[in-house]
């Protein structure tokens, strides 16, 4: 169990780095919506048109880091099994 | 002579009725015309826009100078790419949105005008309102008037197009919008960038 924390921890900040590199590895804040620039060719006027589109930012890379901190946490409190109780569990 | 003197009169008002400004309404069917706004903060930078653009302007193709007009910006339309961030924006500590639903331009007077072909340039002397503070500012402005243009952008209407555009800065400070709070977050200046188009139907 203990272990299994850790490695859930791990895999959630590997995860999340990975995701956030690959979404274009925003500096900003997590954005829900993106903008485009959209030009009406009659007028030459540049339009700014809102696209709904997940970009994680650096909080969405905090909240990955502070869950797996929780569960690495957690993970300190599980008393690890000891050979001992392994042999009188088959005993 | 009664003949003469309603030649006249019709002359004259018809002289008086082409010199008139045409009237442009900025309500936009395309949904082009915006309003876009550019913090730039030492820690962060916010970039957004607005597309509840409307208003109307008079302008006279043969006066660009006595162009008069108001522009009405929806606050509520004001757009930011963090959720969080427009409810922060439009909530009563920045620019409370519900009780002032509406920023504002309206233009007074036209100085510097020079008129090359269809486009005019000049500094718009108007009183900006923003958070209910209005605040008396000197704004260029680039005008370009588009004779018979509106058909090829709206089908089935006929009419000419104004198109405006504006870039300005104001300080948040002067609009009682936090004054002197956040502005390693939030600059005290904010970019404006105004770009539309006006239609007068004929």
């Amino acid at each position: 169990m203990k272990r299994t924390l850790r490695v859930i921890a791990l895999a959630l900040v590997a995860g999340a780095i990975a995701f956030w590199a690959a979404a274009g590895a925003n500096r900003g804040w997590t954005k829900t919506r993106v903008p485009r620039k959209i030009v009406d060719e009659v007028t030459g006027l540049e339009g700014i048109q809102w696209q709904n589109r997940f970009v994680p930012g650096v909080d969405f890379l905090g909240a990955a880091l502070l869950g797996a901190g929780v569960l690495t946490g957690i993970s300190l409190f599980i008393p690890a099994k000891s050979k001992g109780s392994k042999n009188q569990n088959k005993q | 002579m009664k003949t003469k003197l309603t030649v006249l009169t019709l002359v004259a008002v018809a002289g008086v009725a082409l010199a008139a400004p045409q009237t442009f309404d900025f309500k936009d069917p395309k949904g082009i015309n915006n309003a876009g706004f550019k913090l730039d903060a030492p820690l962060e930078s916010i970039n957004g826009s607005a597309s509840g653009v409307y208003g109307t302007v008079a302008f006279d193709p043969e006066n660009p100078g006595a162009t008069k007009g108001k522009i009405t910006v929806a606050t509520a339309s004001l757009i930011v790419p963090n959720p969080m961030q427009k409810q922060h924006m439009l909530g009563d500590k920045w620019l409370d949105a519900t009780k002032f639903p509406t920023i504002i331009f309206e233009s007074k007077a036209f100085k510097n005008v020079q008129t090359v072909g269809d486009t005019t340039t000049a500094n718009v002397i108007g009183t900006f309102t923003l958070k209910g503070v209005s605040k008396e500012l000197t704004v260029p402005v680039k005008l370009t008037y588009l004779k018979d243009k509106l058909s090829e952008r709206v089908p089935n209407q006929k009419g000419d197009l104004l198109v405006i555009r504006s870039n300005f800065s104001i300080k948040r400070s002067d609009f009682n919008i936090n004054p002197g709070q956040f502005e390693d977050k939030v600059s005290n200046a904010i970019e404006i960038n105004l770009s539309i188009a006006g239609a007068s139907l004929k």
